[in-house]
C-alpha cells in the first residue's frame, strides 16, 4: 500500500451522522496514514462546528460502487413496479385499476 | 453497455444533452476532455487560493488586537485550510494527483486569484479582507456552487456555509474601527482604497477578453459571467461602503438612475496582468512561504505514516 512514489497519505471516506435516527452521510474526504489519524483529521475538517453524533471512515479503496455504464439496466427492474408503492392500492373496487401498466 | 464502435461525437452529444437537462456529472461518467481539463484547471486554482490566502492572513494571528479577534482569525485560517482540502479533493476525483497540482503551485506554473498577491499592511486589511474578498469569493462561489460537477458544486455548498462567518466577522473589524474614532476611521479608509480596485480584479477579465468563458458557459462549469458577478458586487459594496462613510477611490464612479447600477472606472489591466503573471508586490514571498510550509511539514507526513507501520507490523505479529 505505502508506496512511497507518492507523498501523499491513503485516501478515506468520511461519513456523518448529525443527530439520532438520522443516517450517516457522505460528508467528504480525508488523506490520513491511518484509521485513528483519519478520524482525527475528519473531525477537524468536517466537525468544526458541533452536529455531529458520530462519524465513520473507511478507506476509499474498499468501497464498490455501481458504474455508470450499468446503471439503467442495473437499477432498471425496479422502475416498472408499481405494486410496490403504496401509491399503487386503492380502496375502491374500481375496474380500472387493472387496465393501467 | 455502450459499444466501442459508438464515437466521441455520440457521447458528446449525450454528454452535452445531460447538461442540458441540469443532469450532474460524477467521476466516473464518461466526459470530454476538455471538460475535465477546464475542470481541473479551475479547481485546482480554486483550492490554490484556498491555501495562498491562508497567508496573508496567517500573517496578523499573532497581532490580533483582542483574544477574541485572534480565536476568529485562527478559526478562519483554519476554515481555509479545510476549503483547500475539500477542493484539492475534488480536484482528484477529475484523475490529477494532489502532489501534482502541489508541483504546479510550488514551481510557479499555477495560478491562484490575483489579490493575495497584495500585502496586508494594518489590522484593518483583515477587516477588509473579510468584508470585500470574502464577499466577491461569496458571490462567485454561490452561482458556482450551482455548477455541472457533482463533487466541486458540492464542496462548494460546503465552503459557502463557512464564508459567511468569514465576512462577518471581517465587517464587525470594520464597524468596531469606523466607530472607534478618526484614527480607527483613517485606518480603514486607508486599507479600503489599497483593496477596492485588486477586488474588482478578482473577478476576472472583461467577458469579451475571457478566452474560455463561451465553453465554460456552454458546460455549466460557469454560470454567470466575470462582468455580471462583477456588477453585483459593486452594486452591493458601494451602499455599503458610503453608508459606513468611506470614499471610493474612483472619480468616475456615478450611480445610473435608469439600470439602478453604479458604473465605475475603468479597471487597470496592465496590473491586473502583472500580478497573475507574478509580478505582483507578493507573488514571490507568498510562493516561498508556502514551499517552506510544506517542506517544513515533511516530518510530519513521514513520522504518520512510519506510526501507521509500525502498528500494522506490530499488529501482523500479534495475530
Amino acid at each position: 500500500m505505502s508506496e512511497n512514489k507518492n507523498d501523499q497519505w491513503d485516501l478515506w471516506e468520511v461519513f456523518i451522522q448529525e443527530s439520532d435516527n438520522s443516517p450517516h452521510q457522505h460528508a467528504g474526504s480525508v488523506r490520513a496514514a491511518d484509521a485513528e489519524n483519519a478520524i482525527q483529521n475528519a473531525r477537524d475538517v468536517f466537525a468544526r462546528r458541533g452536529k455531529v453524533k458520530s462519524m465513520w471512515v473507511v478507506k476509499s479503496e474498499h468501497i464498490s460502487a455501481t458504474t455508470p455504464e450499468d446503471v439503467p439496466s442495473f437499477f432498471d427492474p425496479a422502475s416498472d413496479k408499481v405494486y410496490r408503492h403504496p401509491q399503487f392500492y386503492k380502496h375502491t373496487l374500481d375496474d380500472e385499476l387493472w387496465k393501467k401498466p | 453497455m455502450i459499444g466501442k464502435s459508438e464515437n466521441i461525437a455520440y457521447l458528446e452529444e449525450q454528454f452535452n444533452q445531460r447538461i442540458a437537462n441540469g443532469e450532474t456529472i460524477e467521476p466516473n461518467d464518461w466526459m470530454p476532455e476538455k471538460y475535465r481539463k477546464q475542470l481541473i484547471r479551475l479547481i485546482s486554482q480554486h483550492a490554490h487560493s484556498e491555501i495562498i490566502g491562508m497567508l496573508p492572513e496567517g500573517n496578523w494571528i499573532t497581532r490580533a488586537p483582542s483574544l477574541r479577534r485572534k480565536l476568529a482569525l485562527i478559526a478562519k485560517v483554519q476554515d481555509e485550510a479545510g476549503h483547500g482540502h475539500y477542493l484539492y479533493s475534488s480536484a482528484e476525483t477529475l484523475g490529477i494527483p494532489r502532489e501534482e497540482m502541489f508541483d504546479q503551485l510550488h514551481q510557479g506554473k499555477a495560478k491562484y486569484s490575483s489579490i493575495f498577491n497584495y500585502p496586508t499592511l494594518s489590522w484593518a486589511d483583515m477587516g477588509m479582507i473579510g468584508w470585500l474578498v470574502d464577499g466577491a469569493a461569496i458571490i462567485n462561489q454561490t452561482t458556482m456552487a450551482k455548477c455541472s460537477y457533482g463533487p466541486y458544486s458540492r464542496a462548494l455548498l460546503r465552503i459557502c456555509k463557512e464564508e459567511n462567518f468569514h465576512k462577518k466577522q471581517g465587517m464587525e473589524i470594520i464597524a468596531a474601527l469606523i466607530t472607534s474614532g478618526e484614527k480607527g476611521k483613517a485606518m480603514v479608509q486607508e486599507s479600503f482604497s489599497r483593496f477596492w480596485w485588486p477586488t474588482l480584479m478578482m473577478f476576472g477579465p472583461h467577458d469579451s477578453n475571457s478566452p474560455n468563458s463561451a465553453d465554460m458557459m456552454k458546460w455549466k462549469i460557469k454560470l454567470k459571467s466575470n462582468d455580471e458577478l462583477r456588477q453585483r458586487f459593486i452594486d452591493m459594496t458601494v451602499d455599503q461602503a458610503l453608508a459606513w462613510g468611506i470614499k471610493i477611490p474612483d472619480a468616475q464612479l456615478k450611480f445610473n438612475e435608469s439600470t439602478r447600477s453604479w458604473e465605475t472606472g475603468e479597471i487597470d489591466w496592465i496590473e491586473f496582468n502583472a500580478v497573475i503573471n507574478g509580478n505582483g508586490p507578493c507573488n514571490h514571498e507568498r510562493l516561498e512561504e508556502r514551499r517552506n510550509a510544506h517542506s517544513n511539514g515533511q516530518w510530519v507526513r513521514d513520522a504518520a505514516r512510519a506510526y501507521e507501520e509500525k502498528q500494522r507490523l506490530k499488529n501482523k505479529s500479534a495475530a
